[in-house]
């Protein structure tokens, strides 16, 4: 996948609600629990942790930090759906990265060879394209990447 | 009311083409009846599971249509647990005396494909490429390699291990052992793992014929006492498979709260154990079921491996049959043979990896998706 040049195609969320869109600061979408306060993603209506049914959508940042990661380096079978083949297939990064909640969301990881990626280093959100759907919609979702320096 | 293990059966792990996975499961639980010296019209009841290879309760097309109640079991990787569990209960309760555990399977060829619809989860998740228990596995070992000091020659030297152990095991799959170099040298597949780092999924049939105790005398086989058999599922804020986000505070493994529970039950310890089977898809995961059941300490398993604590000629061999790594992982029938592999080792019939000794208590674990545990302890 990687991040496209092409800005003339519209593009749309490849699922609805894991983050804010159209946004041009996207933000992970998650739910809070009114009861005991715990978060999860996606957002959910009932609570794992307390089984309480009363939660609200919050917005959970676009910053975090790598907490353990791996690298998907063969094309996974059915029902992984993008635009790539066995041949244009890039291995990516896979990880767990910790969010200012707290909460470690599981993401696919722009880094991709174990040189880049180290525990506890500091990742930022960015969309990227999955797959150009039957109505030539460019869909997109969520991934993380090192933080640039300031 | 004890409940004791009277007859064991395999049909051998690995690849069967001319065989579905009921014909697998028949000529398991076929073995099994031999085993104990009954036939098929003597089973009061049947639990029995497979992921790929039909309804269990279709063996009874094979094996003769007697009337038992059969009752189909799906847990995924615990499944065979899960079996074992229901007919101990069966058994305890006082509403049978003796019946059959069957678990069998026949996968396709490569990794699993599960659908993230089945696990609770939207397409989104497995379509853009994170459904794969690969990852999960590799990710955890990561995490506890970096908290607790295991270094990557422990990987390679619990793989060396399996397919040691697996190439004197008449029935395992995988029969030739594999040099340092050889494992250190495959193919990365998911970072830290390697290719002989993981288990493949396969096809095989394992059965067990469980009685009343004090009836065990009536069957030929050796008897095994099942002093327990128990499942958990997930805690609130453990790290598991399928999970596309953690809880921020860390819960224990439901293998911790299994294994904990088993051993209370038996009334016995860690320390007691003489050889057990620990759930290994890949070697990670035999590393971390190795403190999470309460043998050693996290960390330990670095020494641990390098003294061979776990060879069969150490203090608590481990994976005596080479486990899932040597023979492969047919869901439904996967936990039942740790089960016949501890049987036999406690029989003293474990021909070449037999374990020195006589060990008197054995101990089984599989974990599996989406954070389910089974744990069972077997003395004789």
């Amino acid at each position: 996948m990687g991040i496209t040049e092409d800005r003339m195609r519209e593009q749309q969320p490849l699922h609805d609600g894991l983050f804010s869109w159209p946004d041009a600061q996207p933000e992970l979408l998650g739910s809070q629990c009114n009861h005991c306060g715990e978060h999860a993603f996606p957002a959910q209506t009932s609570c794992r942790s307390c089984t309480g049914t009363d939660t609200q959508i919050v917005k959970m940042g676009r910053t975090g930090t790598l907490w353990t990661w791996t690298i998907q380096s063969f094309m996974p079978k059915a029902p992984y759906h993008t635009d790539e083949t066995p041949e244009s297939f890039q291995p990516y990064g896979v990880g767990y990265v910790e969010l200012e909640n707290g909460l470690r969301v599981e993401s696919r990881l722009r880094e991709n060879t174990p040189e880049q990626l180290t525990i506890g280093m500091p990742m930022q959100l960015e969309i990227i394209p999955v797959r150009v759907d039957e109505n030539g919609i460019e869909r997109v979702t969520f991934s993380f990447r090192a933080q640039e320096a300031n | 009311m004890d409940v004791a293990i009277v007859g064991v059966g395999l049909h051998p792990f690995g690849r069967s083409p001319a065989l579905s996975g009921l014909e697998q499961g028949a000529n398991a639980a076929r073995a099994a009846m031999a085993d104990a010296g009954v036939d098929f019209k003597a089973m009061q009841f049947a639990f029995g599971g497979s992921q790929d290879g039909g309804n269990a309760d279709s063996l009874v097309n094979l094996l003769g249509l007697t009337g038992l109640q059969f009752t189909n079991i799906w847990n995924g990787c615990a499944t065979g647990g899960s079996s074992l569990n229901a007919a101990y209960s069966a058994i305890k309760s006082g509403q049978y005396d003796v019946g059959l555990v069957v678990g069998f399977d026949k996968h396709p060829r490569g990794a699993f494909n599960p659908q993230p619809k089945d696990w609770g989860l939207d397409d989104w998740y497995g379509e853009t490429g994170l459904m794969l228990t690969t990852q999960f596995f590799a990710m955890k070992i990561q995490r506890y390699m970096h908290d607790h000091g295991i270094s990557n020659d422990t990987l390679i030297r619990v793989a060396e291990k399996a397919f040691r152990n697996g190439s004197i095991t008449p029935t395992a799959w995988r029969q030739a052992a594999l040099s340092w170099e050889e494992i250190a040298n495959a193919p990365m597949v998911s970072e830290p793992l390697s290719k002989y780092m993981f288990c493949s999924p396969a096809e095989g049939g394992c059965a067990l014929v469980v009685c009343r105790a004090d009836m065990a005398h009536k069957f030929g086989g050796k008897p095994v006492i099942l002093n327990t058999a128990v499942v958990r599922s997930r805690h609130y804020g453990s790290f598991e498979v399928f999970s596309p986000a953690q809880a921020p505070e860390m819960a224990q493994s439901p293998t911790v709260t299994a294994s904990s529970a088993a051993f209370e039950l038996a009334g016995i310890g860690p320390e007691d154990v003489g050889v057990a089977q620990l759930q290994d898809t890949e070697v990670g995961a035999e590393i971390m079921h190795m403190a999470e059941n309460g043998f050693c300490a996290h960390g330990d398993q670095e020494q641990w491996l390098a003294d061979g604590v776990t060879e069969i000629t150490g203090r608590l061999p481990v994976n005596t049959d080479g486990g899932c790594l040597a023979n492969g992982e047919p869901v439904g029938a996967s936990g039942l043979r740790q089960v016949y592999e501890i049987c036999l080792q406690l029989r003293g019939e474990a021909g070449a990896r037999q374990v020195p000794n006589a060990p008197k208590v054995g101990y089984t674990h599989v974990y599996g998706a989406p954070g389910i545990s089974g744990v069972n302890i077997l003395s004789i």
